[in-house]
C-alpha cells in the first residue's frame, strides 16, 4: 500500500483544533502505525494560499491525499471510532 | 474645539447606471448591502456589476466570492456585458474565491467546525488585489451545501464583521421564495440588516417587468419604492430612476418653426425649445405628415433631426416624406437625420427606452420625433408605459431639443387614448387633429388644446391635405361638438346671436 497522506487544515489554535489534531494523533498511532503514514496540519491563517489552492470552506478540514480517491472531512472529527470507514481507509493491519 | 458626535454615513457610488440616483449617491461605504432577489432576477449580474464598474470607472479593486456558480461559468456568463474578467485578474483588479461546489470531491462532516478557511481565503484575497468592493454570491448555496445553519449564520455574521474592520464595501446576495414577504431564507436578514436592496422579476399582464427597491439604509437616505430597470447586452443593469428625477428643466423662449407658418401662427409663433409637444388624432388625419414636416423644417435649416418610428416602415417613411416634397435620404446622407425603424414588440418598453436614450445621446438631435407614442402603448402594463413616458420626457427635456410626440386615438371621430390620459400633463403643447363629419363629408379639423408659456389660436380651424402638405382654412363656425365627436351644426344666425350674448354690453354700441 501506498503511503498515507492527510492533511489538515486549521485556522489557528484553538480548542477546536486541538481536538481535531489529537483525534488524528490517536488514529494514526492506533491504526494506521503499520502503515507509511505522512500527516501535514496546515495554519489557513498563515497560510491562506494553501487554503485558495485546495478550496478549503470550514475548518478544521482533514483532507486525505493518497491513496486516491480523496476524501475530506470537516469538523473537529468526534473521536476515532469510524474514522477509517469515514476516510476509506482499510481497518489496522492484524498486530504482528 | 468639538469632536464630531458620529462619524457621518458616505456613500460609494457603485457606478451602476441610474443605481446612485436612486440610492442618493451609492451603498453605503464600509458596510455590507443584503442584494435578494428570486431566481432569475438578476442579482448575479448586478453583484458582477459592481465589481466591473468599480474597476472601469473608478480603478478600484474587487473580489468575487462565488458559492454557487464556478468562476468559469461566471467569467462566461458576464463577457456578454463586455466584462473582461479574465483580463482583470490577470491585472490584479480581480479576484476569485471559489467557494462552489465541487462535485468530484466527497464531503463529510464529523464534528463541530467554523468557517475560518472561508475567512481566510476572503482576507488574502481583499489584501492581495487591494480590494475596496467584495461581493459574496449567493447565500443560499452555502446553506445547502452545509448541514448546520447556526453555525453558517454566525459564521457569516463573523465574516461581514471582518468585511467591514476591513473598511470594504460589500454586496451580499441571497435568494428569496417569494416576490413579496419575507427578505431572504435561512433567516440570513437577522445579522445584515443595515442595508437591504430587493430585486423583483415580476409578472404583470403576462409581461416581465424588472424592479429595484432600496429597503433601507440605516442611518442615511435614499429614493423609496421599486424603480424599474432592464438587463441589456453590453451595458449590464440600467435602472430607470422615474420619480428620482428632479423636475429642474431649463425652459427656453426661443421659437422653433414647425414647418409650417399656419401652424407656427396658430402656436403663437411655433414651438418652444426644451418643449414637448404631443399631436393627437385618428389614423389618417396627418400626425405623420406633421411629425415629417416638422423634420424637414429643422434639417433643412441645418439642425440635426432624429425620428423613432414604431408603426411605419422606413420605406414607407421615405417614399411619403418624398412625395410631400422631402427628400429624407438626401438628409441622412449628410448626416443630419437619423431614422430608428423599430416594431414595438421587438423589446420590452424599458429596452425601447434605453435604445432611444442612447440614440438621443449619440445622434445629439436638435429635434426628436416619434411616430407614434401609442404604438408603444401595447407592449406595455400601463404602468410600465406611464414611467416609460416620463422617463423619456424628462430625458428629452434636459437635452436641449424639442419633442414631438405623435398619438392615435382608438376612435375616428372625436374620443381621446389612454395615452394622452398619461401623458398630456407631462406635454407642454398639445395639438388635436380630428375629422368632421360635414354634410356628408370628411372634413379634418385642427386645434392647439394647449401651449404652455404662450398665447395661442383657440378655434379650430379646418385644414386640407395635398401634395405641397398641411394648409390652414378657416375656422369651423357652423358646427359644434367636433372634439366630443358629437357633431351639431348651427344657422350662421344663431351664431350671432350667441355671439353677442359673450360681448361685454360696453363693446355694444
Amino acid at each position: 500500500m501506498s503511503t498515507i497522506v492527510l492533511q489538515l487544515f486549521i485556522a489557528g489554535r484553538t480548542p477546536r483544533t486541538d481536538n481535531a489534531i489529537a483525534t488524528l494523533r490517536q488514529l494514526v498511532d492506533e491504526h494506521l502505525s503499520g502503515y507509511p503514514c505522512e500527516l501535514v496540519i496546515v495554519d489557513v491563517l498563515t497560510d491562506p494560499q494553501q487554503a485558495e489552492d485546495r478550496q478549503i470552506l470550514a475548518t478544521p478540514t482533514l483532507i486525505k491525499e493518497s491513496p486516491s480517491p480523496q476524501r475530506r472531512i470537516i469538523g473537529d472529527l468526534d473521536d476515532a471510532d469510524g474514522l477509517l470507514a469515514a476516510l476509506n481507509l482499510p481497518p489496522s493491519p492484524p498486530t504482528s | 474645539m468639538t469632536a464630531p458626535l458620529f462619524i457621518p454615513i458616505t456613500k460609494l457610488p457603485t457606478g451602476i447606471p441610474g443605481f446612485d440616483h436612486i440610492a442618493n449617491g451609492g451603498l453605503p461605504r464600509g458596510r455590507t448591502t443584503l442584494l435578494s432577489g428570486t431566481a432569475g432576477s438578476a442579482k448575479t449580474v448586478f453583484a458582477a456589476q459592481f465589481l466591473a464598474a468599480g474597476i472601469i470607472q473608478f480603478n478600484e479593486a474587487g473580489v468575487f466570492v462565488t458559492f454557487e456558480e464556478s468562476p468559469d461559468a461566471i467569467r462566461r456568463n458576464m463577457a456578454g456585458f463586455g466584462w473582461d474578467i479574465a483580463t482583470w485578474e490577470a491585472e490584479g483588479k480581480w479576484a476569485f474565491v471559489d467557494v462552489s461546489p465541487q462535485p468530484d470531491i466527497e464531503e463529510v462532516v464529523r464534528g463541530v467546525y467554523d468557517l475560518g478557511g472561508l475567512l481566510a481565503r476572503i482576507t488574502y484575497a481583499v489584501q492581495r488585489v487591494g480590494a475596496v468592493r467584495v461581493v459574496l454570491d449567493s447565500l443560499g448555496a452555502i446553506f445547502a451545501r452545509l448541514d448546520n445553519n447556526q453555525v453558517i449564520r454566525s459564521e457569516l455574521l463573523r465574516i461581514v464583521s471582518v468585511l467591514r474592520r476591513m473598511g470594504v464595501t460589500a454586496i451580499l446576495t441571497a435568494e428569496r421564495t417569494q416576490e413579496y414577504g419575507e427578505i431572504g431564507r435561512y433567516g440570513i436578514e437577522e445579522f445584515v440588516t443595515d442595508d437591504v436592496v430587493i430585486l423583483r422579476n415580476l409578472i404583470e399582464d403576462e409581461k416581465r417587468r424588472r424592479t429595484i427597491e432600496i429597503l433601507k439604509f440605516r442611518g442615511t437616505s435614499h429614493q423609496k419604492g421599486g424603480f424599474p430597470f432592464t438587463v441589456i447586452p453590453g451595458e449590464g443593469v440600467v435602472v430607470i430612476p422615474l420619480s428620482a428625477i428632479e423636475l429642474k428643466q431649463r425652459s427656453s423662449n426661443l421659437r422653433i418653426g414647425t414647418g409650417n407658418a399656419d401652424i407656427d401662427r396658430m402656436c403663437g409663433g411655433g414651438f418652444f425649445r426644451d418643449s414637448i409637444i404631443l399631436v393627437s388624432g385618428a389614423t389618417g388625419t396627418g400626425k405623420t405628415l406633421m411629425a415629417t414636416t416638422f423634420l424637414a423644417a429643422g434639417a433643412a435649416q441645418g439642425d440635426r433631426v432624429l425620428l423613432f418610428a414604431f408603426e411605419e416602415s422606413r420605406d414607407q417613411l421615405f417614399r411619403n416624406a418624398t412625395g410631400w416634397g422631402f427628400d429624407f435620404e438626401e438628409y441622412e446622407q449628410t448626416g443630419q437625420m437619423r431614422v430608428v425603424c423599430h416594431y414595438p414588440e421587438a423589446a420590452s418598453l424599458e429596452d425601447q427606452l434605453i435604445m432611444m436614450k442612447n440614440e438621443i445621446q449619440s445622434f445629439r438631435p436638435q429635434r426628436v420625433a416619434i411616430d407614434s407614442l401609442s404604438a408603444l402603448e401595447r407592449v406595455s402594463t400601463m404602468k410600465g408605459f406611464r414611467e416609460f413616458v416620463i422617463g423619456l420626457t424628462s430625458f428629452i427635456k434636459h437635452q436641449e431639443v424639442v419633442g414631438l410626440y405623435t398619438s392615435t386615438t382608438p376612435t375616428l371621430l372625436g374620443g381621446t387614448s389612454i395615452t394622452e390620459a398619461h401623458i398630456s400633463t407631462i406635454t407642454d403643447s398639445i395639438i388635436l387633429m380630428r375629422y368632421v363629419e360635414l354634410f356628408g363629408e370628411m372634413r379634418r379639423g385642427m386645434t392647439v388644446l394647449k401651449m404652455r408659456g404662450s398665447a395661442h389660436d383657440k378655434e379650430i380651424r379646418e385644414f386640407t391635405i395635398d401634395g405641397n402638405g398641411l394648409h390652414i382654412g378657416k375656422a369651423f363656425r357652423t358646427i359644434s361638438g367636433i372634439l366630443s365627436g358629437q357633431f351639431t351644426h348651427a344657422a350662421p344666425s344663431e351664431i350671432e346671436r350667441l355671439g353677442r350674448l359673450f360681448k361685454d354690453s360696453s363693446e355694444v354700441e
